[in-house]
């Protein structure tokens, strides 16, 4: 069992014919995953890796049967490729672009709310059902089959966590990277939700950083609704007030809302041990199981 | 990205939200001649990018000549904060009789814009945002319509606002939504907004911050950027090489990909009792050439002693990390400071072939190799 993807979703890739999108659809059809068409305005009728081409998501739905697709579409036209996807009733759809504008996510935030579809990212790896498929960017070989479930908003932190937990032969039901902007589609309550109705995930390893709340509501979230046991990872706990620290969401604003203290005692608070280093979160998940 | 005060009055003014007379100059004469031109008396505020300017000196209400002179000249070339100030703004002292707030930001966890007036104007507004929250009127505004007209009355009237202002207040909130609308702001704020003794209104302050994934689309924004660049040179050498860059105070220079790696090595660098000098993320997908340039960037910092190089691949690839490493630290007859190498992720065993270990220090996990880089930069101080 897993989250929101297996090795039945059925995947069409926008922005297939360009370098990102060319590549990693390559990447993803080597693991595995089921990438069934690429949808590029004026590229109908090509193919990429032997996977057709079509001008609209609609025309590959249709035609392929896709019920998911992945974003590798320029910041400037990528909410314009998560409108096209959410207007055809995917069921999930996975934006990789960095630098989307936040204004243009939250149009495409208020569009989402009104479907049943589950939006992950933007500024995100993507996710992965090991041993079935991956959706997005991250490198397939550090993760393993397993028990936890894994939720976090940077790609990077997201491997040096799972390998930290593959190293010691503790494997993944999925790994959703939910993205590091200000306005993503789903959240951190939205993915604890998924694993805690999923009766494989048996503990959950969720790492933040600072900037906004979507920790302090999702230790809350935690505190009511989950009993499948959490760890948790803030990153940030050095960022000085002010400054962006790459990642347009994680800023700490002057009045101190959005630091990785705030962060660390509402996760506690909910019973969540926070882990000082990527090493020790894998002890925690460790004793959970 | 933050307007300076002079520029985001300028946008604000061409909206047609009223503002002081105002001018900006950067020598003596300018200023004298700018505040015979106003008519005095004037202030005289300096053009740099900290909070809290009047309390360091930085604004002075002058009466004549002989006090715009006075404060022309303690306030250019003076460090404000760690910022030189070389432009001051000479603008027209408002008389008023009170002072309000208005607003407009995005409020990220409902993922839509909110619009805020109040009648506490002229103080630090997340203290009364804080204190007394019932004071400030707000009013979420849906992105698939903007703000209705309803909606300015309503937070003018919610918040109090005295009848006879409240037309002339709804007025300025709505063209401040539609700037900061079409604009790609990320917060337009005016505070103070002053009342005139004539019962005018008037922006007194002007804030405005750009969405900086959104220059692309805002040119004239973006050439402003380029005129108002931020005052430390290492920060503007990696605008130069396009890295996400912060500076910081400590001795524990840090290269990685991926913000949240690169903060998490940064904590790691506290957790383990050094200081970190910097966050500098390469980004995805880095060629040789780029973590070269990343290097330079550490190195030219010099409070730099020991730095450590973090790369986790995904889309990095780790022979393309080794040959930056070798390229960069190959012209050097001698190494400038120790680094210390951790690769793991996309190609890690080439990367470990290609490294030359002559040059660097290699550890296989992130804990030793930022434990081994704190000794480092401890050596160097004892």
């Amino acid at each position: 069992m897993s989250v929101l993807v297996d090795d039945d979703t059925r995947v069409v890739v926008q922005g297939i014919t360009g370098g990102e999108g060319k590549f990693h659809a390559g990447q993803m059809l080597e693991y595995g995953t089921n990438v069934v068409a690429g949808a590029v305005p004026g590229k109908g009728g090509q193919e990429v890796h032997g996977v057709p081409v079509y001008d609209t998501v609609d025309e590959a739905v249709e035609k392929e049967d896709a019920d998911a697709s992945v974003v590798f579409v320029p910041p400037a036209f990528a909410s314009d490729a998560m409108f096209e996807a959410l207007d055809t009733d995917l069921d999930l759809v996975v934006a990789i672009t960095e630098g989307v504008p936040t204004q243009d996510m939250a149009r495409v935030k208020r569009r989402l709310s009104e479907t049943d579809t589950h939006l992950i990212g933007p500024n995100c790896p993507g996710l992965i059902t090991p041993g079935e498929a991956k959706l997005g960017i991250l490198p397939g070989n550090i993760f393993a089959a397993g028990d936890v479930g894994l939720v976090s908003r940077s790609g990077t932190l997201t491997y040096q966590v799972v390998d930290n937990l593959t190293k010691r032969g503790i494997g993944q039901t999925t790994a959703i990277g939910i993205g590091g902007d200000p306005i993503i589609g789903t959240s951190f309550i939205d993915a604890l939700e998924l694993f805690e109705n999923d009766p494989d995930t048996k503990a959950i390893a969720m790492c933040g950083e600072i900037g906004g709340e979507d920790e302090e509501q999702a230790a809350a979230y935690i505190d009511e609704h989950v009993d499948t046991p959490v760890a948790g990872f803030i990153a940030g706990r050095t960022a000085p007030p002010g400054k962006r620290m790459g990642h347009a969401g994680a800023i700490v604003s002057g009045s101190g809302t959005g630091t990785a203290e705030s962060k660390i005692n509402a996760l506690n608070d909910a019973g969540v041990p926070v882990g000082d280093t990527p090493e020790e979160v894998a002890d925690h998940i460790e004793g959970f199981l | 990205m933050k307007l300076h005060e002079y520029q985001a009055k300028q946008v604000f003014a061409d909206a047609g939200i009223p503002t002081p007379a105002s001018t900006l100059a950067d020598d003596v004469d300018g200023v004298l001649t700018a505040a015979e031109d106003i008519g005095y008396p004037v202030a005289v505020k300096a053009q740099v990018q900290v909070g809290g300017r009047g309390k360091a000196g930085g604004i002075k209400l002058v009466e004549d000549a002989e006090e715009a002179r006075e404060a022309a000249e303690s306030i250019l070339g003076m460090d404000l904060k760690g910022y030189h100030v070389d432009r001051v703004l000479v603008e027209e002292a408002v008389d008023f009789t009170d002072e309000l707030y208005v607003g407009v930001t995005m409020d990220r966890g409902e993922g839509k814009p909110v619009a805020m007036v109040s009648t506490k104007g002229g103080v630090d507004i997340e203290a009364v945002a804080e204190e007394t929250p019932e004071a400030i009127a707000s009013e979420h505004i849906d992105p698939a319509f903007g703000m209705h007209p309803y909606q300015a009355r309503k937070a003018v009237y919610d918040a109090g606002i005295d009848a006879h202002l409240a037309r002339d207040v709804a007025s300025v909130l709505t063209t401040l939504y539609q700037l900061w609308d079409d604009k790609d702001g990320a917060d337009a704020e005016i505070n103070p907004l002053m009342v005139t003794s004539d019962d005018e209104v008037i922006a007194a302050d002007a804030v405005m911050n750009i969405d900086e994934d959104a220059l692309f689309r805002q040119p004239e924004l973006a050439e402003m950027e380029a005129e108002a660049a931020s005052g430390d040179e290492l920060e503007q050498k990696a605008d130069e090489y396009s890295f996400d860059y912060v500076r910081l105070e400590g001795n524990v220079g840090i290269i990685g990909n991926g913000a949240g790696l690169v903060m998490t090595t940064l904590d790691l660098v506290d957790h383990y009792g050094g200081t970190p000098a910097n966050f500098l993320d390469v980004g995805g997908g880095a060629k040789a050439e780029r973590i070269a340039n990343a290097l330079d960037m550490v190195f030219s910092d010099e409070n730099v002693d020991s730095v450590v190089f973090n790369i986790f691949g995904g889309i990095t690839r780790g022979d393309e990390v080794a040959k930056g490493i070798n390229e960069a630290l190959g012209q050097f007859e001698e190494i400038p400071k120790p680094v210390v190498v951790r690769l793991a992720g996309t190609n890690w065993e080439a990367g470990m072939e290609i490294l030359n270990e002559d040059l660097v220090t290699v550890e296989a996990t992130l804990e030793s190799a930022v434990q081994r880089a704190v000794s480092y930069a401890d050596e160097v101080n004892q």
